[in-house]
């Protein structure tokens, strides 16, 4: 185990590790000048149960029940009697010339089956597939995928099929939202192409360190939705080549783990300590002490991203950031609300570096208080 | 949103108190508002679960689907949602004025409904429920009740008409709210109605803090919908549609769905009541000056759309054709610039915006030459020149056109600006509304030493010919696009 | 190896017959910066007018207009040049030639064997008449529902105009058209392509204006698309700041810098500031004062012998538009030496070009960035408008404000994507400034 895995076990202590998976990963989209969410999710801590220790859970994705029932049907559905309605869909929508097609099964043969061997099972399926020149098409079904990330080895098990055609291995993405006459939620379809290029990212990266040719892997990802409001599958291609730079550019460029360990003191531990029925019990105050040694980018977005939104947002209480990204622009730099509004007010000098934010805003309140008081 | 609106949510954050954005209203606000709040079950697109709607806040009607999955329930769903709406609009439809004397007038109904729902999510499942009803067929082996086709056709127009910068059809009450008063916390979390709320109207004996502490959770103030709490769901929800699908006889189905009922709400009800607090403090605010005038055209549009659908009228595509695109845009755009100006001239605290921004000025007139002329194309037309002094920050241009909102809009054209020790001094050939004489008519012209405000804002339209209809898309956009008359795939549309 | 010239000739020579040998009806013609795109332009109005045909020329604005009625009239003094106006439209004194007439209705106009109009006009236009052809300038400018009222107008049609430069803008949100081939919001070009998938552009190879030194990055920052050269080879232009002897200045400093190697990247300390950053506008217009205080001199094909840099080949840009009074302010301050610089916003530049620019990088002093700050096409405008150098002035930690940069954008179904995308674009420019960095210290 290298040092970095050793210390990020440390960070985490007893609790159970929270791996990454494609959703965390397209997270880190969300928000990647956070350090403390890098830090966390790299050290695969729960964040939750951290929010919970620390009295401000909020709830984050959670999906309702009825949802993920209704997502399951509708999955099954589509890969039904060997993906039958799925390769209908690939012939019918996105015209591909699908012939005879094998189908092979990576899901976990049963409860035992390790995360380790199912991932060597599915990189020797994929692998021998990408070698040979069968014209046959081949779906591979929930296959483990790895990823580097800050340096580290990240597992992905995505929810999703591969599907080699010829020369070209596509993902496919099977999602529950619905396209209603050829559109659907721009934040979904974003959420969705954002977990796609991890997934072609992680498969391209597979290829390449088997010396196989990375771009047989497409930027063009098949996603399944049901469509308009009915139970029926739909597919579109959907382009995730942009998804794809960003995410590149971001793992390339994210603040390596290791560099962020090194301002950190050795014996720092965000262990919760949980007891025995899964409750924190470690002190809250002590908790929150560890956390904010790491610090964080909080934007009111974080609060439908990350499950320390809260924490963070009570955290920068009477601060700028909590009013907004805009609102913390407009103030040009001042980091302080009652500051700001101190300066507005001509309650407090300005030292060299507001004077011109101090100026505007005290323009800016003399309008306010004229055109107020003007109909008071 | 500009430093202005920056200052007032720091302001607001500051002292725990919300803060007002504008001095008026801009939204005019009916006597008899219908309000609507709908939830729909989780994971469906837009299946209605139940709504609570209706004109009068003591008395709500509530609408509780029977089997939120099945196709005939939603379908009798929508049509008891049409009762409740279907005749708000053909009582107000039936009592018309004319627009004026003389052989030009037309026929304006009296008042126009005006529909609101808690959030913006509200107006999506408008639209969406429009949508899923307008395309079906009347008779036929799918047919639907008329109300429930007419319930689309005219859901889709409120929605559409929500799109509209200046809408006073269908208004989100978060969105109404924001327009008025600042809160201490982000845009984000005034999307939450009852934390929005909570600011303004917190419980009895409740500080602000506390209220939207409690506001943020969703056991004690359930979500504005249409979607549900996920706990809700499973702690009460799901188990209850889970008896109603095994229920075996009337009686236990009965049962069932009263208690379904109950518990939907208990869900809806603090939202209904959010809403109508939210119209009565709006009411409160007075109304500004160009309110009644948009209001009167958004009367004419509904008369107008009226007569469509009594007419026959054919229910709206599924999207729009190229030449529809065009035409929506610019309608779009040349209402938002309107209504902008509008804003603008009327309230104080707009124009002020206007002028951080350095696109308008206040200042006092320094010069005036009332009867300047200058050579017009067949004779000498009147021009007066003002110089204004101001100590705004300007951005503005030599040729630039400046409006006068204390004179209606009155134009002129920056001749000079002159940077001088306190601010700038500018001048300015006022272009019209001075009467036809040699003169100008008493007052149009700005005393010397009067107070005066320009801004670049106005309400713009460019005259252009027609857009092409569908048989006329040019070659560039594809050429003529197939008919858009609904089919019968449309009628058989699956809906579950 | 052919010459850039004979290259860019038979370019024009091969779409002159793409445009006249009755193929398509419509043929675009994608071009970097500085590409003669306004001379193509005005060549194959005069080469169609010549033969004989009516020929109709759309441009976006007045300007653009009144610059190629110039043109074209002095391409054709035996020929009638129409300039479609609107009612009240003053002419500057060079539209003024014997053999240009002007007139708000296009019928007015008979004579007339070429007319050029803006597309606002032409969609107001009301007549019967059918022109055999037209050639829109800027097309990449030009909304495509504006497309909708002027193509009934024409038989064939030519589209002209730089791919990489900002997009039209409408303060809707135009969500419920996303995806259509149709969207009105997407440029004229990006419609008529998606619905005619088997028109190919032709693509302009030489830029005349940018220098080698500015090509290679513009290509790959903005047109990763494209292959385009430049006009000019290693060492045809030069720059000659006369050296300074005592107290050189971080000033001083990024001018020599740029006079040698074409950029130079003034990087004040890191702080974040309202967009009028006194400090950041205060060195913009040093800057530019310096670069004339101390006698550049520019040497190119143009002048080989070398000429003084003037106030009037110099451009500042900016983002916003309260930056560009703010540093003209800062400019004013500065004295008469200043007078006849350009400061403008990115969008009021497009299609300018002059010997130096010096720009406010759009992102400096910022926390986030926003769509508007990342649209590549602002950042292309600003550092494509030079033929000899460009100098960005920002505040540090620009490249940090990018990679904290969300990747959130919503993503519609079947929309027009557009590459390069702007954060990618921006990182690259800033990658390229690193190496020309100088560092103020305040």
């Amino acid at each position: 185990m290298s040092v970095v895995d050793e210390r990020l076990n440390a960070l985490r202590g007893a609790a159970p590790r929270k791996p990454h998976n494609a959703r965390t990963l397209a997270a880190l989209a969300a928000n990647p000048g956070c350090r403390r969410r890098t830090l966390l999710d790299a050290a695969g801590i729960d964040k939750g149960q951290i929010a919970e220790g620390l009295g401000v859970r909020i709830s984050i994705g959670q999906m309702s029940s009825i949802a993920i029932a209704r997502g399951k049907g509708f999955e099954a559905k589509v890969k039904a009697d060997g993906c039958a309605e799925l390769l209908r869909l690939l012939r019918e929508h996105i015209g591909l010339p699908v012939p005879e097609v094998h189908y092979h099964d990576l899901n976990p043969a049963d409860a035992d089956d390790r995360i380790t061997s199912r991932l060597r099972r599915s990189q020797r399926a994929l692998q021998a597939s990408a070698e040979s020149n069968e014209p046959t098409g081949t779906l591979f079904d929930h296959p483990i995928l790895q990823l580097t990330v800050n340096g580290v080895q990240v597992r992905i098990e995505p929810d999703l099929i591969a599907f080699k055609l010829g020369n070209q291995f596509f993902i496919v993405e099977i999602k529950s939202f619905a396209i209603l006459d050829g559109t659907a939620d721009s934040g979904k379809v974003a959420a969705a192409a954002q977990q796609s290029a991890v997934y072609v990212l992680a498969m391209r990266e597979m290829l390449q360190t088997a010396g196989l040719d990375p771009a047989m892997v497409s930027d063009q990802v098949v996603l399944v939705c049901p469509k308009d409001f009915s139970n029926h599958p739909v597919a579109e291609l959907l382009d995730v080549r942009k998804q794809l730079a960003t995410l590149k550019r971001q793992l390339d460029r994210m603040e390596s783990v290791e560099s962020l360990l090194r301002l950190l003191p050795p014996d720092l531990s965000f262990d919760p300590r949980l007891d025995a029925a899964g409750r924190p019990t470690r002190d809250p105050q002590e908790l929150a002490a560890a956390i904010f040694q790491v610090t964080a980018r909080y934007s009111p977005e974080c609060l439908g991203a990350c499950e320390l939104g809260g924490v963070c947002r009570a955290e920068v209480s009477g601060m700028v950031p909590v009013l907004g990204r805009v609102v913390r622009e407009d103030l040009g730099g001042i980091d302080s609300i009652k500051e700001a509004v101190e300066l507005a007010t001509g309650l407090r000098e300005p030292d060299a570096g507001q004077q011109q934010a101090a100026d505007l805003l005290r323009r800016a309140y003399g309008m306010r208080e004229a055109a107020l008081g003007a109909v008071r | 949103m500009t430093v202005l609106t920056s200052l007032a949510k720091a302001l607001a954050a500051y002292s725990m108190t919300p803060q007002q954005l504008t001095v008026y209203r801009h939204l005019h606000i009916s006597s008899k508002p219908i309000v609507i709040v709908p939830l729909t079950l989780a994971g469906e697109t837009n299946a209605p679960l139940a709504a609570m709607v209706g004109p009068d806040r003591a008395r709500p009607t509530l609408i509780v689907t029977r089997q939120p999955r099945d196709r005939a329930e939603r379908i009798e769903f929508a049509g008891r949602l049409a009762s409740e709406l279907l005749f708000p609009i053909e009582t107000a439809a039936q009592q018309t004025q004319a627009t004026g004397a003389g052989p030009n007038a037309r026929v304006r109904v009296v008042d126009a409904p005006q529909l609101w729902v808690p959030n913006p999510a509200g107006i999506e499942f408008v639209r969406t429920l429009g949508r899923m009803t307008r395309l079906r067929f009347i008779e036929g082996p799918w047919a639907v009740p008329k109300k429930v086709r007419d319930l689309g056709i005219w859901l889709t127009w409120f929605a559409e008409q929500a799109e509209f910068a200046d809408t006073g059809a269908l208004i989100a009450a978060t969105q109404a709210i924001a327009a008025v008063w600042a809160t201490g916390q982000s845009d984000l979390e005034d999307g939450n109605l009852a934390a929005q709320m909570a600011w303004l109207a917190p419980p009895e004996g409740m500080d602000v803090a506390a209220a939207v502490s409690r506001a943020e959770n969703p056991q004690l103030c359930p979500p504005a919908g249409p979607s549900t709490d996920p706990t809700f769901d499973r702690l009460f929800l799901e188990p209850a549609l889970r008896d109603l699908a095994t229920a075996r006889t009337p009686a236990a189905h009965n049962a069932v769905h009263r208690r379904l009922t109950a518990m939907v709400e208990e869900q809806m009800r603090p939202t209904w009541e959010l809403v109508w607090t939210a119209i009565d403090l709006l009411r409160d605010v007075p109304e500004a000056p160009r309110v009644p005038k948009r209001w009167e055209q958004q009367r004419d549009r509904f008369t107008s759309f009226h007569r469509y659908v009594a007419d026959g009228g054919r229910p709206q595509a599924k999207r729009d054709s190229a030449g529809r695109s065009a035409h929506r845009l610019a309608e779009l755009e040349q209402r938002m610039a309107a209504f902008e100006a509008q804003r603008a001239y009327d309230d104080p605290l707009v124009i002020a915006d206007h002028r951080l921004t350095g696109e308008a000025f206040a200042g006092h007139v320094v010069d005036v030459d009332a009867a300047r002329r200058v050579p017009g194309l067949r004779r000498n037309v009147l021009r007066p020149m003002v110089t204004v002094a101001t100590g705004d920050q300007i951005h503005l241009d030599v040729g630039q056109h400046m409006y006068d909102p204390a004179r209606n809009g009155q134009q002129a054209v920056i001749e000079s600006v002159i940077e001088t020790e306190d601010g700038w001094r500018i001048e300015l050939e006022l272009q019209n509304q001075m009467g036809s004489g040699l003169t100008a008519k008493p007052g149009s012209v700005p005393a010397l030493g009067e107070d005066v405000t320009y801004t670049s804002v106005t309400e713009t339209f460019v005259r252009r010919r027609p857009w092409p209809t569908r048989d006329e898309t040019p070659w560039t956009h594809g050429g003529p696009p197939p008919d858009s008359t609904p089919v019968v795939e449309d009628a058989a549309e699956d809906w579950s | 190896m052919t010459s850039p010239h004979d290259r860019a000739e038979i370019k024009t020579a091969e779409i002159l017959t793409a445009f006249t040998n009755g193929g398509h009806r419509g043929v675009v013609v994608d071009s970097p910066p500085g590409a003669g795109k306004s001379t193509l332009v005005g060549r194959i109005a005069a080469e169609i007018a010549t033969a004989g045909d009516p020929v109709v020329v759309v441009a976006q604005t007045n300007a653009q207009v009144d610059d190629l009625v110039v043109k074209i009239a002095t391409r054709l003094p035996g020929l009638l040049v129409g300039r479609l106006s609107r009612d009240g439209y003053l002419p500057p004194p060079t539209v003024l030639l014997p053999n240009v007439q002007i007139a708000s209705r296009v019928d007015d106009l008979p004579d007339c064997r070429v007319v050029v109009g803006t597309a606002a006009k032409w969609a107001q236009v009301q007549t019967a008449r059918k022109w055999p052809w037209a050639i829109v300038d800027e097309a990449y400018q030009m909304r495509s529902d504006m497309l909708l009222l002027i193509v009934p107008l024409f038989q064939q049609m030519l589209f002209v105009g730089d791919p990489g430069q900002l997009d039209p803008f409408s303060p809707i949100d135009g969500e419920r058209w996303a995806g259509l081939p149709w969207d009105p919001m997407q440029s004229a070009v990006a419609v008529l392509l998606r619905n005619n998938p088997d028109i190919v552009p032709h693509e302009l190879p030489v830029t005349w204006r940018l220098p080698t030194s500015a090509t290679r990055l513009v290509q790959t920052a903005f047109y990763p698309f494209s292959e385009f050269a430049s006009g000019t080879h290693d060492g045809e232009r030069a720059t000659h700041v006369p050296t300074v002897g005592i107290r050189r200045t971080a000033v001083d400093e990024v001018i020599d810098l740029a006079a040698g190697s074409g950029w130079g990247f003034l990087e004040l300390p890191h702080r974040n500031t309202l967009r009028t950053d006194a400090e950041t506008v205060a060195a913009t217009a040093d800057v530019a004062v310096r670069l004339l205080q101390r006698g550049t001199e520019t040497s190119c094909e143009q002048a080989p012998g070398g000429r003084r840099l003037t106030a009037a080949r110099i451009a500042v840009g900016a983002a916003h538009r309260d930056q560009v009074a703010a540093i003209t302010r800062a400019l004013r301050a500065r004295g008469e030496i200043a007078d006849g610089i350009r400061v403008d916003t990115a969008n009021r530049l497009q299609g300018a070009e002059f010997d130096v620019t010096v720009i406010l990088h759009p992102l400096s002093g910022r926390i986030d960035a926003t769509p508007f700050h990342l649209t590549p096409g602002r950042l292309c405008v600003l550092t494509s408008r030079h033929r000899h150098a460009c100098i960005v002035v920002g505040r540090r930690g620009i490249p940090e404000l990018l990679d904290a940069h969300p990747g959130t954008e919503p993503v519609h179904l079947k929309d027009f994507i557009k590459f390069p995308d702007g954060w990618e674009a921006n990182q690259a420019v800033l990658a390229h400034l690193s190496n020309h960095r100088v560092s103020a210290l305040h």
